[in-house]
């Protein structure tokens, strides 16, 4: 189990008439090479939930473990925490400043102590995991496109080479291409280099056609935590905390409804094709 | 943190003094202010604590908020006290250590000095946290307006102070978020010498300015956008008009100040 | 090219051309981009447009022509009959097109809502009472009255939208020109906005240009247009558009997800029409073929 959470307790402002219970015994565990979905609405706990997991908060009271080990340990070393839990913040590419893309990339490893021609390579490489073909190094990031900014972004994240890399919407404000080349990129990654994905979204559909595993936080408090079949399953508990499911989902109920023999469960355009060939008895194709 | 800065942060509330004509306001504030470095005496700071006591209390705002802009200037308040009580000659030495001592009248200085900073946050904490920015800004392009026959461009200070105002909470959320994200990739604001430190602020500031010029671009295209052409034929939607409280505001005002000064050549 | 405005038209473009400049130090021209090129269009009053297209295609370009915040280096813009290029035209196009950016913080000035929506009948010198009545009908028709007296940094994202959206209502325009107004919002906040945009122009007739690339916020218009390397690429009703899945796909966009399977579905043999916008429609036509 790579991260693991017990009884975990956050509360903005206490004792003042700002107070907010932002998270409520939160128990989870996160495990190794998963890719997981984290959905909520805007203000359940989910951002509050990921800083969290590298340390940028403390809780107010419970207990995180990183691979077995209690981050709250006197002498945990907390930088090494945060560069082996990569966090890429919403609209990273507000973090970007050095003078060239190579530089900013470089400004994560620099950090980790390592020395400027080893802070180069991981940069290259991490540049080519992101997508961002080498003739951007040496431009200006500020000169780069929306989406091109964002992968640069999170290149800066992952040059730290982190075991668990947790995105909070990275694709907010791409168009659907971009959005599809960065989720696409993301998977990718998870595949080959067997990172730990945590993508914090709001779009349904995004979820249901990438991650394993999801998480729905609700007020602070872990509402589900299973596959998108299971959770989705749920729709309706999930509308009525303003939440929904992906849009096959709803069809698919609709159809089983009307009497057509097919699996409800299907979340993804795919395989919603392929259980409703089968039940007009055209077979798969 | 640095969002403790109450400063020009409104607290909604329905009380007379968030009904008065900033006008008023921003005038007996500054009377008050004045009071403050006139008093010189016990009695004249037993004065002014009433009066602010008593203007707290009509605001309705809860006393928290109005320390809470006393967070900020602590160091400046500290530096002061601890200035005034070792380095003022007086007659009397009350304590002494090595080469420094406390005299009495370093006692009484660094006391009234440490009032008087106080009392002068927590009175214009009063002021602006009883009235919203956008009517602060109108009230001082109102009082200031005499100067524009000196060409002095009062519309538009007044517009870039309403502006910086409403910015403020924005940018501080901002600067946090940017911290975060910087601190995730490594980087470190707590530790190493005074170069180092301002050295290691650089992956904040850069972002910040450059958000806040895109913020300044994008507000300016939105405002030419709604028409806004500077203040020539501008009408108000809360235009500023006397009512009769203004003017028992503005009594109070003067009662004050000449309580402060019988009290000054008096005692 | 002088031009009496038609009694029904509210805008009309004739190969527009928009052209970004950069210069290096010495002030030569290094690069010139057509972000706009050679588009013409009209819209009716009262219609609602969507104009789609990618990041990059030109589409926030060309809505800053309607309300004369760019004015073309190439062709005509006529806004309510008026020509933007011309300088004395300027306030009025600005009033009678009022214009809703994409982020939610960088637009609004006031540090109270009901003063933010004041700002724009201030600027035109409308007087104190008719401000107040407004403001109060501009809140209540993107459904926002009850947070007159709140700071805007309270707000959700959605809602500092319609505050917004009600600051433009508020100067009577003839037409709205929305670039991207949810972008940045979450699905609840997008629902909120659209819902408020389609009211204004069913109820308060008012003209709507849309500028998006989320599809499902289309599909309610009365004519789309799909933007690319700064021309209109595609024309058409939401339905002619979405029947022409590939093409779409071409330009960097998709399609909601109905429309997708049910795409999917005809390539795969099976026999339902074209442009199938919504669920519903989809699960009808799948009825009707057992």
């Amino acid at each position: 189990m790579s991260i693991k959470l017990e009884q975990v307790n956050y509360v903005y402002s206490p004792d003042t008439a700002y107070e907010i219970h932002a998270l409520k015994n939160v128990s989870l565990e996160i495990g190794d090479g998963q890719f997981i979905g984290l959905i909520g609405h805007t203000g359940s706990g989910k951002s509050t939930l990921v800083q969290h997991l590298n340390g940028l908060m403390k809780a107010t009271s419970g207990h995180i473990y990183f691979h077995g080990e209690d981050i709250y340990a006197p002498g945990y070393d907390m930088r090494k925490l945060r560069s082996r839990v990569g966090l890429v913040f919403q609209y990273p590419e507000h973090q970007l400043f050095e003078v060239d893309v190579l530089s900013d990339v470089c400004f994560g490893p620099k950090n980790q102590g390592l020395s400027k021609e080893e802070a180069q390579e991981r940069a290259k490489a991490a540049l080519r995991m992101a997508g961002l073909s080498e003739k951007f190094y040496r431009q200006s990031p500020f000169e780069l496109s929306g989406g091109q900014k964002r992968r640069a972004a999170i290149a800066g994240v992952l040059a730290m080479e982190p075991e668990v890399l947790i995105l909070d919407e990275p694709t907010a404000g791409l168009d659907p291409r971009g959005r599809d080349e960065i989720l696409d990129q993301i998977q990718k990654l998870h595949r080959e280099k067997g990172i730990t994905i945590v993508l914090v979204s709001h779009s349904m559909e995004d979820v249901a056609k990438y991650v394993e595993r999801i998480i729905v936080m609700n007020q602070g408090e872990v509402m589900y935590h299973d596959t998108p079949r299971e959770v989705f399953r749920h729709y309706r508990e999930l509308e009525a905390v303003g939440l929904a499911a992906p849009e096959v989902t709803y069809l698919m109920h609709a159809l089983k409804e009307k009497g057509f023999r097919v699996d409800a469960d299907a979340t993804t355009v795919e395989e919603a094709r392929d259980t409703i060939l089968a039940a007009l008895g055209k077979g798969n194709p | 943190m640095i969002r403790d800065i109450t400063l020009g942060q409104y607290y909604p509330a329905d009380s007379i003094l968030h009904k008065l004509d900033p006008r008023v306001k921003l005038v007996t504030t500054l009377v008050f202010l004045t009071a403050l470095f006139l008093v010189s005496s016990w009695w004249g700071y037993l004065a002014a604590t009433l009066f602010l006591a008593w203007v707290i209390r009509l605001s309705k705002v809860p006393f928290k908020f109005m320390i809470r802009g006393l967070k900020a200037i602590i160091m400046i308040l500290m530096i002061t006290v601890v200035f005034n009580l070792f380095l003022t000659p007086g007659e009397r030495v009350l304590v002494q250590f090595w080469k420094l001592q406390i005299t009495d009248t370093g006692l009484r200085t660094a006391a009234f000095m440490a009032v008087r900073l106080i009392y002068l946050i927590i009175g214009s904490s009063v002021m602006t946290l009883t009235t919203t920015p956008n009517d602060l800004t109108d009230g001082m392009e109102r009082l200031l307006s005499p100067l524009k026959k000196l060409r002095v461009p009062v519309h538009e200070i007044s517009m870039m102070m309403s502006i910086a105002l409403r910015f403020i909470p924005i940018l501080m959320e901002e600067t946090d978020k940017i911290m975060k994200a910087q601190m995730a990739r490594g980087a470190d604001f707590e530790h190493g010498n005074l170069m180092q430190k301002a050295r290691n602020l650089v992956p904040l500031l850069v972002p910040l300015f450059i958000s806040a010029f895109q913020r300044a671009h994008d507000l300016a295209m939105a405002m030419e956008a709604r028409c806004y052409r500077g203040g020539e034929g501008r009408t108000k939607m809360k235009p500023l008009a006397y009512q009769r409280r203004d003017y028992a505001a503005y009594g109070a005002a003067v009662c004050f100040l000449a309580v402060i000064i019988a009290v000054r050549v008096v005692v | 090219m002088e031009r009496t405005g038609q009694p029904g038209e509210m805008l009309r473009a004739e190969e527009l051309v928009y052209e970004y400049h950069r210069y290096d130090e010495e002030g030569r021209e290094t690069e010139a981009t057509r972000a706009v090129d050679n588009v013409s269009l009209h819209v009716e009053k009262g219609e609602f447009v969507a104009i789609l297209g990618h990041n990059g295609s030109g589409k926030s370009t060309l809505a800053k022509h309607i309300n004369a915040i760019l004015t073309p280096t190439g062709g005509t813009v006529w806004v309510g009959g008026k020509d933007t290029g011309k300088e004395e035209n300027l306030w009025e196009i600005r009033q009678s097109a009022g214009m809703v950016f994409q982020n939610p913080d960088n637009q609004i000035i006031g540090t109270v809502v009901e003063e933010d929506v004041g700002f724009g009948p201030e600027n035109m010198g409308v007087p104190t009472k008719e401000i107040w009545e407004r403001v109060e009908e501009s809140l209540k028709a993107v459904d926002m009255l009850k947070y007159r007296h709140h700071s805007p940094n309270k707000l959700s994202g959605g809602q500092k939208q319609r505050v917004a959206i009600a600051g433009v209502v508020a100067m009577h325009p003839q037409c709205i020109v929305l670039d991207e107004p949810t972008a940045m919002l979450d699905p609840n906040g997008r629902r909120e906005v659209i819902r408020a945009v389609r009211a204004l122009n069913q109820v308060e007739e008012i003209t709507v240009i849309l500028i998006t690339h989320y599809m499902e916020e289309v599909i309610h218009a009365d004519r789309v247009f799909v933007m690319d390397s700064g021309r209109v690429v595609m024309e058409g009703t939401p339905r002619e558009i979405f029947s022409r899945v590939e093409e779409l796909k071409s330009y960097r966009l998709d399609v909601p997800q109905a429309t997708l399977l049910a795409w999917e579905l005809k390539k795969a043999g099976v026999n339902l029409p074209d442009g199938i916008l919504s669920r519903e429609e989809l699960v009808e036509a799948l009825c009707q073929l057992s």
